[in-house]
C-alpha cells in the first residue's frame, strides 16, 4: 500500500504494509537514522519521534494512523552545522556516552518544550521518565534540557 | 440532592459535634512493639498510605489530591504533628473519625475517608493503627485546602449524609463459612474497603447496598464486578486471586491497571494468610453462579474480527502484537492472553480504553507488566478501532457501542494528551 | 566503510622478531590487549610501552603523508566511553599537529594493529600509551628528517603545532616534507622525547568528542544505520531464553510470509532472511510461535547465587600473610552477594555480514574483533584471514554482551547468501534472554580490629563463575551448540591475577595484618556469563568497604579517618580526602534513622584508577524508598587525556552501579530467564537518578594513563549501602537493595 507521509516538512510517498511501525518505515523506506530500535516495545523510548508535535514511541505506531499528523525526526532539528537550541546544549554538555538514547531523548525533551518552555526540574524528570539510558548518562541530559528551559541548576520543585 | 441532604439534616436536628481536647502526643515507647507491628499490617490492609502520600511527597503527610464528583479533595497528614497533622489527637478522636468521620475538632470528615468501612473494624485494630500511626515520625506538612462545588463545602451537610448512608456495627460472621472466609469478609467490608471501587454509588456518592459488588468506577477506571456478575473469561478461584492480589498478575486473567496498582502494592507485603483470607472471601462471591470454567480456552477469532474491523486489525498487528500476538516474548513467557482479560469481557469499555490510553506501570517493586500509554499516539477513533477488533477478536460479547464518544470522554476525564 | 585492506598480517607475518618473541611472558602479554582473557597478540618487545610491546612497528600506528596528513591505527574501538577522542588527542598531542590534521582508524582486522579487546579499562594503558609513544617516535623522526634537511643539529628544532618543524632562525619544514624522507616502517624506540604536559595543546583539554555531533542529528553512527546496497534483513528464531528449544518452529507459515527471502536452518539454529526488517521481525514472529523444552543447565533456584557455595570449586588463594599473632577486640563476620545482571544494551546487538568473492565481512560492535575473526573464521569453516572484522559502534555494551553472538550468526547467515549483504539484529527480548549475564557471586568476610583500631585479621572467600567467556574459537559462541556439526563448548577459566576476574580487587590496596583471602572459582554455570563492566571488583569493593565501615563502627572512628589509618598510597589518600572535602564530609548530617551519608574507595583492580565516593541519601521509612540527594566523586586517572570524558565515565559508571544496587536482578524460573523486556528487567529512570553529581579530577600530570570505565562501579555500590548502614542502623549485604529489602530490614519503628 502507499501512504503519503508528512516528515520533517517533508512530503514522501512510501510504499509499505499499512501496519509497518513508524520507525522502520522511517529507518527503511526514509533512510532516517534519529529514531532507533531499543526494544519494540514502547518501554524504553529509544525510538521517539515527535508526531503531531506530541512525544510517541514510533516502534507502536503503525503507518496506517499517521494519517494527516506531521512527523519529526531528530534529523528535522538540525543538522551537524545547523543544531537547534537542544542539540546544541547536548554539544554543549557533551550529553551522551554511546548516544544510542540521545536522539529519542532529545525528541521526548523538545516536544516538552514546545509545549512548556520553561518547564520546572520536576516536569522535566518526570517528562522524561519513559526515556531509558542504560550509559547514565543523565544528569548531562538533564542539564542540556536545564540549559534551553533556563531552568537553575538544583532548582527541583 | 440538595434537598435530601437538607431533609437529612432537619430530621437529624443536630449535627453539632464536640470537641475532642488536644493531649500532647504519646511517646512512641508507650506502644509495645508487636501492637505496632500489628497496625503496620493493618494500615497496608487499609491502603492509608495510598491516599494519605502525595507524588513525591513523604509517606501518610497527606496532601494527594482526589478527584470526585463534587471538586477535589486533598488527603490529610495523618503522621503524628501536632501542628498539621494528627499529633495531638487521642485515641478517642483517632477512633471517632474512623467509626464515625468527625474530626478531633468536632467537623465531619467527607467519605472519601471510607469510613462508611473503618466503622466496621474492632477495637484492637483501631489501636493498632492508632499505635502505628502515632509511631511515625512526624511530618510538618500543611494541608492544601479542598476545592469543592458550593455548598458542599459546608460540612454540617455531612450530617445527613451520614444519617442516610453510615451504618455502624460488626461485619456479621457467617458461621457457615471457614474462619478464613469470615477473616476476608472483615478486612474486605471493613479496612479493605473493597466495595468504595467495587461497588456502584448513588448520586450522593453513597455505596448502593443492593448492588454490593456489582463493579464500580475509580478514578475513571471500572472496578470490575466481584459478585456473581464477574465477566472473567476462567473463573477466579481462590488461588488465582491470590497470585493476582499478590503480584498484581494472574496468567488465567490480566493484570491490574490503574487504581488497583497501588491496591496490590499494599497487599504484596502483608501476611500471606490475609490475602489468602481474602481471595477466599472473593472467590466465594464470585463463584456463586459463575459461568465461566477455569479452564475455558481463550477465545481467538481473528477473521472475524479482520471483517469487522479492517483498520483496528492493522493497528493491532503495528501497535499491539510485539506484546499481545502469537510468538510475541510475552506470550511465551506466560503472561496472559487478551482472550482472558477481564476488561475486554466487561460490559463496558472503560478500562480497556484506560489501559490503552494511559498503559500499565508494574505495582510492585517497579517489575512486572508494563504497558505504554497510546494516549499520545492514537487518535480516539483508532483506539476505539482497535478495541472493537479486540473485544471482537478475543471475546464472544458483543460489540461496545459509542466507543469512540467513551474514549473522547475517556480521555477528557483522565486529563490525557 | 570500504577502505582497501592493507595487509599489515603480510607485513609482520613470518617476520624474525615474532618467532624470535614468541615464547615471551604469557603474563606480559595479559598486561596488554585488554587484560580480559581472550587470545591477545604476543609481546615482542617488553621494552616498550603499551601496545607497542606487541606491534612495535611505528607505521602500523601512524603514517604521514607527503601533504602532512596523518593516518592514525588503533585496534582499540569506540564503545561510547569517548576513546576515540581521547585516543585522538593523544596522538595529535605527541605528534604536536592538529586533531583535524589525522584519519584515525580503530579496530578493523584488516587495518589496525591487533589490540586484543577493547575492555578492563585497558584502552588508555595500551592504546593511548601506545600512541603516545609511537607519536613521540613519528614527531623525534620528523625532526631528524628536518634538522638533515636544513642542515643543523635536532637541538635547534621545535614542532609548532601546526604540522611544521620550525628552527630558531625562522626555517620552517612542512611534516609533509619530511615524511617524504623518511620511512615508518621502523620499530619504536623507548626513550623518544614525550611533550612535557605543561606545553600540552591537545590533550588535558575538554576537547569535544568527535564521535557526537552525528549523535545528536541521526549522522550515520551505528552498525545499525548500515545500508549496503542490496542488504537483506535477518531475525534468528528461537526460545525464550538461552538453555531451551523450540520444539516445533512453524516454519512452513513464516516461510509464506511477505518479503521472506530464505530460511535457514542448521541444526537447531533458525534464522529468517527477508527484504525489509519489519517483515523479518513478522515472519520471525510467525516462526517462534511454538512449545519448548529446556535444554541447558539448571538454573540456580530458590538460593540465588548462594547456589555457587554448593557447586564444585577450584580454590585460588588470592594472598596470604602472616603478622605473627595479633589481639583482636572486635570482630566482623558477614556474608554478600550480588545477583545476575543483564548488560542491558539499550540497542540489541546487530551484525552486517557479506561474504564477497569468498572473503566474509563482518561489521561488529564486539569488543574483540581480533579474537571474533579467528573464531567466527573456525564456526564459518573459513581461513582467518578470509574473514575480516570491522569495529562499528552500536549501544553501549559494558562488557561481553550479545555482541559476538550476534556477529557470529550474522556470518552464518552471510555465508548461504555469497553477495548479498546481511544485516542481523537481536530483538529485544534475545538480548535479554540469550546474552551472557554478569556472574551472581557471594563473598564471605571475618575481620577483626585489634585494640589499636588496626585491623588485625582479614579472612576473605568469593564465589564466582569465570567472568572470561569470551570466545576465542567458534565454541564460545552460543550457536556453536546449535549448529550441526557443532563445536564443543569453551571450558571457562578464571583470568589470573593481578587482572583477576572473580577475585578483581578482593586484594586490598589498604595496609591489613594476617590477611587470607581466596577465590572459589566455580566452574559449573548455573546461567550462562561473561564479562560485565568491572568484573568480580563490584561485589569484592562492596564487601570490603561494608566491612571497613562496619569495623570503623566498631572502633568508634570516623570511617574516613579508619581508612586513612590504612593507606600508604599517597594518590589513594589524596583522592579520598578530595572527594570528602568536596563533599563536607567532616560537617555531614549523622544518620537520623532517615537520612544519612556513606562514603566508599577503590584503585581499580589495584593498578587503574582511584575512585573515591561519597554520598547522600534519604530513606522513606515506610516504605523503604531511597532518595539520592547528592554524590560527590573525586578520580585520579593519571594523566588526563580528556577531562570531560572521564567525567562523563564516573558519572556514567556512578548511575550505572545505583541502578545495579538498586533496581537489577535477572530472574528465572526452572527452565529459563524470565527477565526479557524492561518491566521484568526495570533499571534506573530518570526520578531516581541523584539530585546532583559532582565529579573532581585529581590531575597526575605526567603519570601514566589509567582507564576510567569502570572505576566508579565498585565504591558507588559500597558508598550507598554505607549510607544506607548509616541513615537507618542496618546493614544490608544482598544487592539489590530493593526497597522492600530495605523496609524488612528497618522493622515498623518510626
Ligand atoms: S524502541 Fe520504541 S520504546 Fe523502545
Ligand atoms: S548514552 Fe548510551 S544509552 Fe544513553
Amino acid at each position: 500500500m502507499t501512504f503519503e507521509l508528512t516528515v520533517n516538512d517533508k512530503t514522501h510517498i512510501v510504499d509499505a504494509e499499512a501496519e509497518t511501525p513508524l520507525l522502520y518505515v522511517l529507518r527503511g523506506e526514509l533512510g532516517l537514522n534519529g529514531p532507533k530500535y531499543g526494544c519494540g516495545l514502547g518501554q524504553c523510548g529509544a525510538c521517539t519521534v515527535q508526531l503531531g508535535g506530541k512525544a510517541v514511541y514510533s516502534c507502536l505506531t503503525p503507518l496506517i494512523t499517521v494519517g494527516e499528523r506531521e512527523v519529526r525526526t531528530v534529523e528535522g532539528l538540525g543538522g551537524v552545522d545547523s543544531m537547534n537550541p537542544l542539540q546544541q546544549a547536548f554539544a554543549d554538555e557533551q550529553a551522551a556516552q554511546c548516544g544510542y538514547c540521545i536522539a529519542g531523548m532529545i525528541m521526548r525533551a523538545q516536544a516538552l518544550l514546545d509545549e512548556n518552555p520553561h518547564p520546572t526540574e520536576a516536569e522535566i524528570r518526570s517528562h522524561m521518565q519513559p526515556n531509558l539510558c542504560r550509559c547514565g548518562t543523565h544528569m548531562r541530559i538533564l542539564r542540556a534540557i536545564r540549559r534551553v528551559a533556563a531552568v537553575p541548576a538544583g532548582a527541583a520543585a | 440532592m440538595l434537598a435530601a441532604m437538607a431533609a437529612g439534616v432537619l430530621a437529624l436536628g443536630l449535627t453539632w459535634r464536640p470537641t475532642i481536647s488536644a493531649i500532647d502526643r504519646p511517646q512512641a515507647g508507650s506502644f509495645p512493639a508487636a501492637q505496632v507491628n500489628q497496625g503496620a499490617i493493618l494500615a497496608k490492609l487499609g491502603d492509608c498510605a495510598v491516599c494519605h502520600t502525595a507524588t513525591g511527597g513523604r509517606a501518610l503527610a497527606g496532601g494527594r489530591p482526589l478527584a470526585t464528583p463534587f471538586g477535589t479533595l486533598f488527603a490529610s497528614n495523618i503522621t503524628p504533628d501536632a501542628e498539621t497533622g494528627i499529633g495531638n489527637w487521642s485515641y478517642e478522636a483517632f477512633r471517632r473519625a474512623m467509626r464515625d468521620g468527625v474530626s478531633r475538632t468536632g467537623s465531619h470528615l467527607y467519605p472519601a475517608l471510607p469510613y462508611d468501612h473503618y466503622t466496621h473494624v474492632t477495637e484492637g485494630d483501631l489501636q493498632a493503627i492508632y499505635a502505628y500511626l502515632m509511631t511515625r515520625r512526624p511530618v510538618h506538612a500543611p494541608k492544601p485546602d479542598n476545592k469543592l462545588i458550593f455548598p458542599l463545602g459546608f460540612r454540617p451537610l455531612l450530617a445527613g449524609w451520614k444519617f442516610l448512608y453510615l451504618r455502624h456495627g460488626d461485619v456479621p460472621y457467617d458461621s457457615g463459612q471457614s474462619a478464613r472466609y469470615n477473616r476476608g469478609a472483615y478486612l474486605a467490608e471493613g479496612l479493605g474497603h473493597c466495595g468504595g471501587c467495587h461497588t456502584p454509588r448513588n448520586l450522593m456518592g453513597a455505596e448502593v447496598a443492593s448492588k454490593a459488588y456489582a463493579g464500580g468506577i475509580a478514578e475513571g477506571w471500572r472496578a470490575p464486578p466481584l459478585n456473581a456478575e464477574n465477566p472473567a473469561a476462567r473463573k477466579w478461584t481462590a488461588d488465582s486471586l491470590y497470585t493476582f492480589l499478590r503480584t498484581g498478575v494472574s496468567p488465567d486473567h490480566s493484570a491490574a491497571g490503574g487504581p488497583m496498582g497501588p491496591v496490590v502494592e499494599s497487599l504484596s507485603s502483608v501476611p500471606e494468610e490475609e490475602v489468602r483470607a481474602l481471595s477466599v472471601y472473593f472467590a466465594a462471591k464470585m463463584g456463586k453462579a459463575a459461568p465461566a470454567k477455569a479452564e475455558a480456552e481463550p477465545v481467538d477469532r481473528p477473521a472475524e474480527a479482520v471483517a469487522a474491523f479492517p483498520e483496528g486489525a492493522r493497528i493491532f498487528a503495528g501497535a499491539c502484537a510485539g506484546c499481545h500476538g502469537p510468538g510475541a516474548p510475552m506470550m511465551s513467557q506466560g503472561r496472559p492472553a487478551l482472550g482472558l482479560s477481564t476488561d475486554l469481557t466487561d460490559s463496558e469499555p472503560t478500562s480497556a480504553i484506560q489501559a490503552v490510553l494511559q498503559g500499565i506501570e508494574p505495582p510492585v517493586e517497579g517489575r512486572g507488566p508494563k504497558m505504554p500509554a497510546f494516549a499520545p499516539s492514537l487518535t480516539d477513533g483508532q483506539v476505539a478501532a482497535v478495541l472493537g477488533y479486540v473485544r471482537t477478536r478475543y471475546t464472544h460479547k458483543p460489540a461496545w457501542n459509542h466507543l469512540e464518544h467513551d474514549v473522547r470522554q475517556a480521555r477528557k476525564e483522565g486529563g490525557q494528551p | 566503510m570500504n577502505a582497501p585492506v592493507l595487509d599489515r598480517r603480510k607485513v609482520l607475518s613470518g617476520g624474525a622478531l615474532v618467532v624470535a618473541f614468541a615464547m615471551t611472558s604469557r603474563l606480559l602479554g595479559d598486561a596488554v590487549g585488554g587484560g580480559e582473557g581472550g587470545a591477545g597478540p604476543k609481546v615482542v618487545r617488553p621494552d616498550l610501552e603499551g601496545s607497542l610491546k606487541t606491534d612495535p612497528w611505528l607505521d602500523a600506528w601512524i603514517r604521514i603523508d607527503a601533504e602532512g596528513q596523518a593516518t592514525v591505527c588503533s585496534g582499540k574501538a569506540e564503545l561510547g566511553q569517548g576513546i576515540r577522542t581521547a585516543l585522538l588527542q593523544v596522538v595529535a598531542e605527541e605528534l604536536d599537529m592538529p586533531p583535524a590534521a589525522i584519519t584515525f582508524i580503530t579496530a578493523d582486522t584488516g587495518r589496525t594493529p591487533d589490540e586484543g579487546l577493547t575492555a578492563g579499562s585497558h584502552s588508555m594503558q595500551d592504546s593511548g600509551t601506545a600512541l603516545a609513544n609511537a607519536g613521540a617516535n613519528v614527531r623525534m623522526l620528523l625532526i631528524g628528517a628536518a634538522a638533515k634537511r636544513l642542515g643543523i643539529p635536532v637541538r635547534e628544532l621545535d614542532t609548532t603545532g601546526d604540522g611544521h618543524i620550525a628552527a630558531r632562525d625562522g626555517r620552517r619544514v612542512s611534516y609533509g616534507e619530511a615524511a617524504r624522507a623518511l620511512s615508518l616502517h621502523v620499530e619504536a624506540v623507548a626513550d623518544a622525547p614525550r611533550r612535557s604536559p605543561q606545553s600540552y595543546r591537545t590533550m588535558n583539554r575538554d576537547f569535544r568528542r568527535v564521535d557526537i555531533p552525528a549523535k545528536l542529528t541521526g549522522g550515520e553512527a551505528y552498525v545499525q544505520d548500515m545500508r549496503l546496497p542490496g542488504m537483506v534483513h535477518a531475525r534468528v528464531v528461537r526460545g525464550p531464553s538461552y538453555g531451551t528449544r523450540l520444539t516445533a518452529p512453524d516454519i512452513a507459515a513464516a516461510r509464506k510470509m511477505p518479503g521472506v527471502l530464505r530460511i535457514i536452518q542448521n541444526g537447531q539454529f533458525l534464522a529468517i532472511v527477508a527484504r525489509k526488517e519489519w517483515q523479518a521481525i513478522q515472519a520471525m514472529r510467525v516462526a517462534q510461535t511454538s512449545d519448548y523444552v529446556k535444554t541447558g543447565p539448571d538454573l540456580p533456584g530458590e538460593q540465588g547465587p548462594r547456589r555457587l557455595q554448593s557447586l564444585a570449586s577450584r580454590e585460588i588463594i588470592v594472598e596470604q600473610s602472616d603478622d605473627g599473632p595479633k589481639a583482636s577486640t572486635r570482630t566482623f563476620k558477614g556474608s554478600f552477594s550480588r545477583p545476575w545482571y543483564s548488560h542491558g544494551s539499550i540497542g540489541p546487538s546487530c551484525a552486517v555480514a557479506h561474504l564477497h568473492g569468498g572473503e566474509l565481512t563482518i561489521w561488529s560492535h564486539s569488543q574483540g574483533v581480533f579474537d571474533m575473526h579467528r573464531a567466527t573464521a573456525e564456526l564459518v569453516g573459513l581461513a582467518p584471514d578470509k574473514v575480516r572484522v570491522i569495529h562499528t559502534p552500536s549501544a553501549g555494551c559494558y562488557g561481553h554482551n550479545g555482541a559476538d553472538d550476534a556477529t557470529a550468526e550474522a556470518g552464518l547467515i552471510a555465508m548461504q547468501l555469497p553477495g548479498v549483504p546481511v544485516r542481523l539484529q537481536w530483538m529485544r527480548e534475545q538480548e535479554f534472554g540469550w546474552e551472557p549475564c554478569g556472574c551472581g557471586m557471594v563473598t564471605q568476610i571475618e575481620a577483626s580490629i585489634g585494640p589499636d583500631n588496626k585491623i588485625a585479621h582479614w579472612k576473605y572467600e568469593v564465589w564466582s563463575n569465570s567472568h572470561n567467556n569470551r570466545a576465542v574459537g567458534a565454541g564460545g559462541y552460543a550457536v556453536a551448540q546449535e549448529i550441526v556439526p557443532g563445536f564443543p563448548m569453551q571450558v571457562p577459566a578464571p583470568i589470573p591475577m593481578p587482572e583477576g576476574d572473580g577475585d578483581r580487587n578482593a586484594n586490598p590496596l589498604y595496609v591489613f595484618n594476617n590477611m587470607d583471602i581466596r577465590y572459589h572459582f566455580v566452574p559449573e554455570m548455573p546461567m550462562r556469563v561473561s564479562a560485565l563492566r568491572s568484573l568480580g571488583a563490584h561485589l569484592n569493593i562492596f564487601t570490603m568497604e561494608a566491612a571497613l565501615d562496619e569495623l570503623a563502627k566498631a572502633g568508634g572512628v570516623d570511617p574516613l579517618a579508619f581508612r586513612l589509618a590504612h593507606m600508604q598510597d599517597e594518590r589513594a589518600r589524596a583522592v579520598m580526602l578530595r572527594a570528602t572535602d568536596a563533599f563536607g564530609w567532616s560537617k555531614r548530617l549523622r544518620g537520623d534513622g532517615r537520612r544519612g551519608c556513606g562514603m566508599a574507595f577503590a584503585r581499580y583492580k589495584n593498578r587503574g584508577a582511584y575512585c573515591a565516593i561519597a554520598l547522600e541519601i534519604e530513606i522513606e521509612r515506610e516504605t523503604g524508598a531511597i532518595t539520592i540527594h547528592r554524590v560527590n566523586a573525586a578520580v585520579d586517572a593519571g594523566q588526563p587525556a580528556n577531562p570531560n570524558g572521564i567525567r562523563n565515565q564516573i558519572e556514567g559508571g556512578i548511575i550505572q552501579s545505583l541502578s545495579w544496587a538498586i533496581h537489577e536482578d535477572m530472574t528465572y524460573d526452572t527452565s529459563k530467564r524470565t527477565g526479557f523486556d524492561w518491566g521484568t528487567y526495570p533499571i534506573l529512570r530518570f526520578d531516581q537518578v541523584p539530585g546532583s553529581i559532582d565529579v573532581d579530577i585529581v590531575e597526575s600530570a605526567g603519570l601514566p594513563f589509567l582507564g576510567a570505565g569502570e572505576a566508579a562501579q565498585g565504591p558507588t555500590s559500597a558508598a550507598l549501602a554505607n549510607a544506607i548502614a548509616d541513615a537507618a542502623g542496618v546493614r544490608l549485604c544482598d544487592m539489590p537493595l530493593t526497597p522492600a529489602k530495605v523496609k524488612a530490614a528497618i522493622g515498623n519503628a518510626g
